[in-house]
C-alpha cells in the first residue's frame, strides 16, 4: 500500500502536503480511494471558504458509497482542482497527484500535529482489525 | 390481502425461543413515561359482523355531490383501464421493490414515468416520485439550501398553497432554514417584483414560484425566475401537472429555466380519496441531480447488450448514507405513480392538452355565469387556469351550506387562510363538468348568495 513519506495524514484518510508558497495541498489517500472503489463524482469546497480543522468540506462518491471529505487543518480554500469534476477517476489512478484543494493555513502547528506515514500505516492496520 | 394471524401458541413459542416472557418485554427499552395507556376517544373493539353493519349504515349516508372544490386536489375523469391495469398483481405495490433489478417491469414503468415527467416539466431529470406535493416542495427547499451552500433563507409567496407552506415550515424550520413570506398583490393575486425586492433584501437560496398559484392565478413566471437568478438564487417551480400540458414548462421559464420543479401528481389518474394516497413529483436540471432526493431509475444494457433498467445514483440514499442521505422521508408512492403513468400513456400529449383546455374553458364559462349574480365578482384580475377566487355578498360558510343542501359542493372557503379577502370562495370546474352542471352551480349560488 502506497503511503509517501513526505506527506502528512489525517485519521479521516486525507493527505496534506506543504507547498513552497506556504499553502497546503489536500487529497484523499490511496487507501481511501481503494475502500471507496471507482469514483464517479467529486465535490470540492468553494474557493474562499474558511474551514476549521475537521469540518466537512466536500464529498467523494463512488458507485457504492458517498463519503465526506474533512479539512485536515484549518485555513482558507485558495485553489480547487477543477479537473476532478469531469475526471474523478484520476483519484483512483493516482491518489497523491489528484489533489482536491489547497488551503492557506490559519494555524501552522496543525499540520505538524497530523500523522506521519508510519503512524498512518499503523492506523490503517488498526482499522483493518 | 392475505390475513395470517399468529396464534397464542405461535407467540408463546417465539417468545420462548428468544427467551422473553411475553411480547410486552420486547418494548422494555421504551421508558414507562413515554408509553401511552390507551388512546382517549377510541372505543373498545367490535366484532367483524358489527363493524360490517356499522360501515354499511355509514355508507348509506354518503351522497354523490356535484363537486366544484379544487384547492390542490382535482377531480378529473380517469379512464377505467387505468386502475384495471394498475391493480394487476404484477404492479400492485406501493413500493419500488427492494431487489429492484429483479423487477424489470416495475423499473421500466418508473423509467417511462420519469421520461414523461421530464417532458412535462421541461427539465433533464426526475425521480421516481415523492410522498406528495407538499413534502416534495419541502424537499425542494432543502435541496436548494444544500446547493446554495451559503444562504439558509427561502422566499415563499403567500399565494403558494397554505397547506404546502405549513408542511414546508414543519419540515425545514428545525434545520435552521428561514422561510420569508412574500405578499401577493391585492389587485391581481400575483407576486410582484416590488414585493420580492422588499422580501429579498438579505441573501436567500431560492424563490418558490407556484404556477398556477393557490388562487388559480397565473404568475409572471419568466420575470420571477429571472429575478431570482439575478440574485444568485435558485427558482423552485411548484406546478400543476395538468396545466403543464398548455403552459410553458418550468425548464423554459425566463432566460435559464427554473432549477427544480415539484408538484402534486394526484390530477394524473389518482382519484380524490380523503386526502390520499397521492404522490409528489420532482424534476431538476442535470447539474443538480446529485442533490435530488429519492430513487432514480436509469436505463442501461446487460452483458448481452440488451436494454435493461437499474436504480442509479444510490450512493446518497438513506440505505447507504444513513443520516447524511439527501432525504430520509422520500417514501415512494409506487402504486399512484403506476396509475399516473398509465393515465398519461392512455391520454397521450394531445389528450392531456384536451383535459387542460376543457378544464380552463369550463372555469371561464363558470366565472362568466357567476359574476352575473348580484354581489358576486372575481377577486383578482389576472388570468386563471382552472380555478378562481370569487367574492360573495354573504359569509362563505352559509353560502356553502345552502349549496350543499342542493347537492353541490360549492368550492373551498379561503377566508380561513386569507381573512383579508373577506367572504371569498375558491372554485374549480374541471373537464368533468357539463354545461348543465355549470348552470346548476350558477342557479344554486344565485339563491344561496341572496338568502
Amino acid at each position: 500500500m502506497s503511503i509517501p513519506a513526505n506527506l502528512k495524514y489525517s485519521d479521516s484518510h486525507e493527505w496534506a502536503r506543504r507547498e513552497s508558497d506556504g499553502t497546503v495541498t489536500v487529497g484523499i489517500t490511496h487507501h481511501a480511494q481503494d475502500l471507496l472503489g471507482d469514483l464517479v463524482f467529486v465535490e470540492t469546497p468553494a474557493l474562499g471558504r474558511k474551514l476549521n480543522k475537521g469540518e466537512e468540506c466536500g464529498v467523494v462518491e463512488s458507485v457504492k458509497a458517498a463519503s465526506d471529505i474533512y479539512a485536515p487543518i484549518s485555513g482558507e480554500v485558495v485553489a480547487v482542482n477543477g479537473d476532478l469534476e469531469s475526471a474523478p477517476e484520476k483519484i483512483n489512478e493516482s491518489a497523491y497527484d489528484a489533489w482536491m484543494f489547497r488551503l492557506k493555513p490559519s494555524n501552522a502547528a496543525e499540520l505538524e500535529a497530523l500523522l506521519d506515514a508510519a503512524a498512518y500505516q499503523k492506523l490503517i492496520e488498526a482499522e483493518a482489525h | 390481502m392475505p390475513f395470517i394471524p399468529h396464534t397464542e401458541e405461535d407467540i408463546r413459542a417465539m417468545c420462548a425461543a428468544i427467551g422473553v416472557a411475553d411480547v410486552e418485554q420486547l418494548f422494555d427499552e421504551i421508558p414507562q413515561t413515554l408509553k401511552s395507556d390507551g388512546l382517549a376517544g377510541i372505543p373498545a373493539g367490535m366484532s367483524e359482523m358489527q363493524v360490517t353493519r356499522l360501515m354499511h349504515e355509514r355508507a348509506r349516508l354518503d351522497r354523490t355531490l356535484l363537486n366544484f372544490i379544487g384547492a390542490g386536489a382535482y377531480e378529473h375523469h380517469i379512464p377505467a383501464a387505468v386502475w384495471q391495469v394498475a391493480t394487476r398483481g404484477e404492479f400492485y405495490s406501493a413500493y419500488t421493490p427492494y431487489q429492484a433489478e429483479a423487477s424489470q417491469g416495475t423499473l421500466q414503468l418508473l423509467y417511462e414515468y420519469q421520461s414523461m415527467l421530464a417532458s412535462l416539466t421541461g427539465l433533464d431529470v426526475t425521480n421516481a416520485s415523492l410522498y406528495d406535493g407538499a413534502t416534495a416542495l419541502a424537499e425542494a427547499v432543502l435541496m436548494a439550501v444544500r446547493l446554495h451552500k451559503s444562504a439558509r433563507r427561502v422566499l415563499i409567496p403567500a399565494g403558494v398553497n397554505p397547506a404546502y407552506r405549513r408542511v414546508v415550515a414543519s419540515i425545514v424550520s428545525n434545520q435552521r432554514i428561514e422561510l420569508i413570506e412574500v405578499p401577493y398583490s391585492a389587485a391581481d393575486g400575483r407576486v410582484t417584483i416590488e414585493a420580492l425586492e422588499s422580501a429579498g433584501q438579505l441573501d436567500f437560496a431560492a424563490l418558490v414560484v407556484a404556477q398556477p398559484n393557490f388562487f388559480g392565478v397565473l404568475e409572471t413566471v419568466n420575470a420571477l425566475t429571472d429575478w431570482a437568478h439575478s440574485r444568485g438564487a435558485l427558482t423552485i417551480a411548484c406546478v400543476n401537472p395538468t396545466a403543464l400540458a398548455l403552459l410553458k414548462s418550468p425548464g423554459e421559464w425566463g432566460g435559464h429555466g427554473a432549477d427544480i420543479a415539484v408538484g402534486e401528481g394526484q390530477p394524473l389518474g389518482v382519484p380524490l380519496a380523503n386526502g390520499g394516497p397521492y404522490f409528489g413529483f420532482m424534476a431538476c436540471k442535470q447539474a443538480l441531480v446529485r442533490q435530488m432526493p429519492g430513487r432514480i431509475v436509469g436505463a442501461t444494457v446487460d452483458v448481452d447488450g440488451k436494454r435493461g433498467y437499474t436504480l442509479t445514483l444510490q450512493a446518497r440514499e438513506q440505505h447507504i448514507r444513513r443520516s447524511k442521505a439527501t432525504s430520509n422521508i422520500c417514501t415512494n408512492q409506487g402504486l399512484a405513480v403506476t396509475a399516473a403513468t398509465i393515465y398519461l400513456a392512455m391520454l397521450g400529449a394531445q389528450g392531456l392538452k384536451n383535459v387542460a383546455a376543457q378544464s380552463h374553458a369550463n372555469t371561464l364559462a363558470l366565472l362568466q355565469r357567476v359574476t352575473r349574480i348580484r354581489g358576486v365578482r372575481q377577486a383578482f384580475s389576472a388570468p386563471v387556469f382552472h380555478e378562481a377566487v370569487i367574492r360573495l355578498p354573504r359569509p362563505v360558510a352559509k353560502v356553502l351550506a345552502d349549496m350543499r343542501s342542493r347537492g353541490i359542493l360549492g368550492g373551498h372557503d379561503v377566508s380561513r387562510d386569507y381573512p383579508e379577502l373577506g367572504a371569498a370562495l375558491l372554485v374549480c370546474a374541471t373537464e368533468t363538468k357539463t354545461e348543465s352542471d355549470l348552470d346548476a352551480y350558477a342557479a344554486a349560488l344565485a339563491t344561496a348568495a341572496k338568502a
